[in-house]
């Protein structure tokens, strides 16, 4: 097999509960997001762009609709003669099998996929992240400084710092004391869960890691900590830009909503940097006669009849008229009627909210779950 | 599905009357309906009947074309058995007749396994079940089939289309014409021939050793003329449209935004494949003023857009007006600037305060921007 320069390894085992019920038939990077994405496309075209042309993807929670959106990698340039993408679920082998216990673990388990294409540096991304960034030059900063680890951070508000591992470093960048989660932060540079090692070094402590029944074979909480209490030489590379973890509905609904600008910072529409995801073709959107849309987001196979304001359609809606969408997300081959108030409301995949309907009281998100049939007096709102 | 069938692409289509979208690209791949190209819609109908072999014949000038349609992965045709196979020739060899084409790759046609061939143009925009169609030419016993449409508006919509005489007890042809212009009623043919593979070579044959340069069609009927061959009649009845002139693709363009003819031609059973682009969505950015109107992904529209179809990558700014206009991929349209009933090509920017105006009839066609 050819040896590769780096590859990436891609977390998507990620349950998502707090996205619920968004995550209810699927893991969270597979969430749609921003239009007509998944939130793993972020990663995904990340690499494709960075020209990494070799990408495992460690699954474990629900990964039917992350399967078949990744397919043989086609949308992103990854269905490739050597290297190209992998799915790689936790398997069973002669000496039994196991899930995967933590972040660390899950890659410790694949050790065997990484090896066969020998790679000088590895890769460490999470599957549900929302940004655009360039990972060679990443690895310029790995390779100049002389780094055996590389970790992404970027400046945050000191009053969130303590809900981010915190790097603390000296004058070059280089990183001295690594606090997951400080009550008390002594800096404010967060890690984004974005990590380069060298592959050797990396496999080291992946091996040592594993034979620790205390260990919890996490990347942020064990592997880091590890190498930094043997002096290894750890790097700060600082990330300017959009970055966010879509954790939690209303961080959702505000990253969707961060969009609604043709100037946004996460770059939407700066087309030298592509987004790719794998969409089914549908014609044009249709906008009709009395539509009146304002400030929002709109994508291929939509009718658009009624109002629209600063909110985000997925292909394949319909808004009625006299149908009024408001602050919010309305999902893939959702229906709203006639004479509907939808104000910040999240409306998953293919629900059809019936004529006369009010969803969303314009404080408290409402989730209406997929394959809904929303008649009047719905009580299934979240 | 129907087996046993492969598809000919016949891409000899006459382009005097379109010259100005086709000085770059032939008819097949001008861009059409907001984000499609006109071939889109026939190669669509091949595939969503089952048809996994398809050939496309094209002529010299098929840069656009090879482009566009690749290796067939979009339609599901990029296969080891079958697929897509593209035929086309070298600048060099300005050759203008279908017999010839045909004939120089009869290779392909003998290694083909299927018995019988669908041959058809790419310029008649329809969402067709082949498979009906073939159902009615193998009952009907004949040695070909001819799709056609009936047309009460033939005069404007379809002049210089071929037309066919049909007996309607016995759904057989009794005859040929040309639309002139002259009639309001025509049995319009659609270039859709259902035959089997035999017959095709040995027509391609005769004709060759006659005179290989006229068209297929007139060596089809002179085969018929004669006796030698039965022709039935297969009357299609849905929306058809015939991309030959630029006042035609402007009609076809504005037949999109009624909701009866995009729901037929989109949101049936069986969907009109294209090429990703990968695209960002559109953004309506507050202050614009749209109706009526298809847009593609990929804009950014800040003006007012009205009674018209916008292709991928268009950005409409501030104050400018759109309105009737036919605007195709990658184009700014600048603050300010009014556009009434215009045509414009790829690639091209419209500067500020620019006033632009056909007519209805008449649209003016802003030509595509060569990168030279």
């Amino acid at each position: 097999m050819a040896k590769k320069n780096m590859i990436a390894m891609i977390l998507a085992g990620g349950q998502g509960s707090r996205l619920s019920p968004m995550t209810k038939v699927m893991c969270k990077p597979a969430v749609s997001f921003g239009g007509k994405y998944r939130i793993i496309d972020f990663a995904l075209s990340n690499c494709s762009n960075s020209g990494i042309d070799t990408v495992g993807i460690l699954t474990q929670f629900k990964p039917q609709a992350l399967n078949s959106h990744i397919g043989i990698g086609s949308p992103w340039d990854l269905d490739r003669v050597h290297g190209g993408v992998a799915m790689l679920p936790p398997y069973m082998s002669e000496q039994g099998g196991d899930w995967y216990k933590g972040t660390a673990n899950a890659v410790y388990q694949n050790l065997s996929f990484c090896d066969q294409y020998d790679p000088k540096y590895i890769l460490i991304l999470s599957g549900d992240h929302i940004y655009k960034m360039d990972y060679r030059k990443m690895l310029s900063r790995h390779i100049d400084s002389g780094a055996d680890a590389t970790i992404a951070v970027m400046q945050v508000p000191l009053e969130e710092a303590s809900r981010f591992g915190i790097m603390n470093t000296d004058d070059e960048d280089v990183v001295v004391e690594f606090e997951e989660k400080p009550k008390h932060p002594k800096s404010t540079l967060a890690s984004m869960g974005i990590y380069i090692f060298t592959y050797q070094k990396l496999r080291e402590y992946l091996v040592k890691d594993a034979e620790d029944p205390n260990s919890n074979y996490d990347f942020g909480k064990n592997i880091i900590p590890a190498m930094l209490a043997n002096n290894e030489r750890l790097v700060a590379y600082r990330f300017e830009g959009y970055w966010k973890d879509v954790g939690t509905i209303s961080s959702y609904w505000e990253a969707n909503m961060d969009l609604l600008s043709v100037d946004n910072e996460v770059k939407l529409f700066d087309t030298s940097w592509k987004l790719y995801t794998d969409v089914a073709v549908r014609p044009s959107q249709y906008i009709g006669c009395e539509a009146k849309i304002e400030n929002s987001i709109i994508t291929e196979g939509c009718v658009v009849e009624g109002e629209v304001t600063n909110s985000i359609l997925f292909p394949g809606c319909v808004v009625a008229k006299n149908a009024r969408i408001v602050d919010s997300i309305i999902m893939e081959g959702t229906v709203i009627e006639d004479n509907v108030i939808v104000n910040k409301s999240i409306i998953l995949e293919n629900c059809v909210v019936k004529a006369n309907n009010v969803i969303g009281n314009g404080d408290d998100i409402a989730v209406i779950e997929a394959n809904s049939v929303v008649e009047p007096n719905y009580s299934g709102v979240n | 599905m129907i087996k046993d069938y492969m598809a000919i692409f016949n891409l000899a289509e006459n382009e005097t009357d379109i010259r100005s979208l086709t000085t770059n690209r032939s008819i097949a791949s001008v861009p059409i309906a907001s984000r499609f190209r006109v071939v889109d819609f026939m190669l669509s109908n091949v595939v969503n009947a089952g048809i996994t072999n398809v050939g496309v014949f094209s002529k010299s000038n098929s840069r656009s074309l090879v482009d566009h349609i690749g290796d067939g992965k979009p339609w599901d045709l990029s296969r080891k058995n079958d697929g897509l196979f593209l035929f086309n020739h070298g600048i060099m060899e300005m050759i203008n007749y279908d017999s010839k084409i045909l004939k120089n790759n009869m290779e392909y046609l003998y290694r083909s396994k299927s018995e019988n061939v669908i041959l058809t143009s790419s310029y008649m925009i329809c969402n067709m079940d082949l498979s009906e169609a073939v159902k009615a030419h193998e009952a009907s016993g004949c040695d070909v089939t001819v799709v056609y449409t009936e047309s009460n508006n033939a005069h404007v919509d379809f002049q210089n289309c071929y037309t066919i005489c049909v007996d309607e007890e016995t759904n057989r042809v009794t005859g040929r014409g040309k639309n002139l212009g002259f009639d309001e009623k025509a049995n319009v043919c659609m270039e859709i021939f259902l035959m089997k593979k035999s017959l095709l070579i040995n027509l391609i044959y005769k004709n060759a050793r006659v005179q290989s340069a006229r068209s297929f069609y007139s060596a089809l009927f002179d085969e018929f003329n004669n006796g030698s061959i039965t022709m039935n009649a297969y009357k299609f009845g849905g929306y058809v449209s015939c991309i030959n002139s630029i006042s035609a693709y402007y009609r076809a363009n504005m037949d999109m935004l009624k909701m009866e003819v995009s729901t037929e031609l989109f949101r049936s059973q069986r969907p009109v494949y294209t090429k990703i682009k990968d695209e960002p969505p559109t953004i309506y950015v507050k202050g614009c003023q749209v109706s009526n109107s298809l847009i593609a992904d990929g804009c950014i529209i800040k003006g007012t857009v009205k009674n018209s179809v916008i292709g991928r990558f268009v950005e409409v700014e501030e104050g400018a007006v759109v309105e009737n206009c036919i605007i195709l991929q990658n184009i700014k349209i600048k603050a300010n600037a009014k556009l009434h009933n215009v045509i414009v090509d790829k690639n091209v920017t419209i500067s500020e305060n620019t006033e632009l105006r056909g007519n209805e009839n008449f649209p003016l066609v802003i030509e595509k921007k060569n990168l030279l």
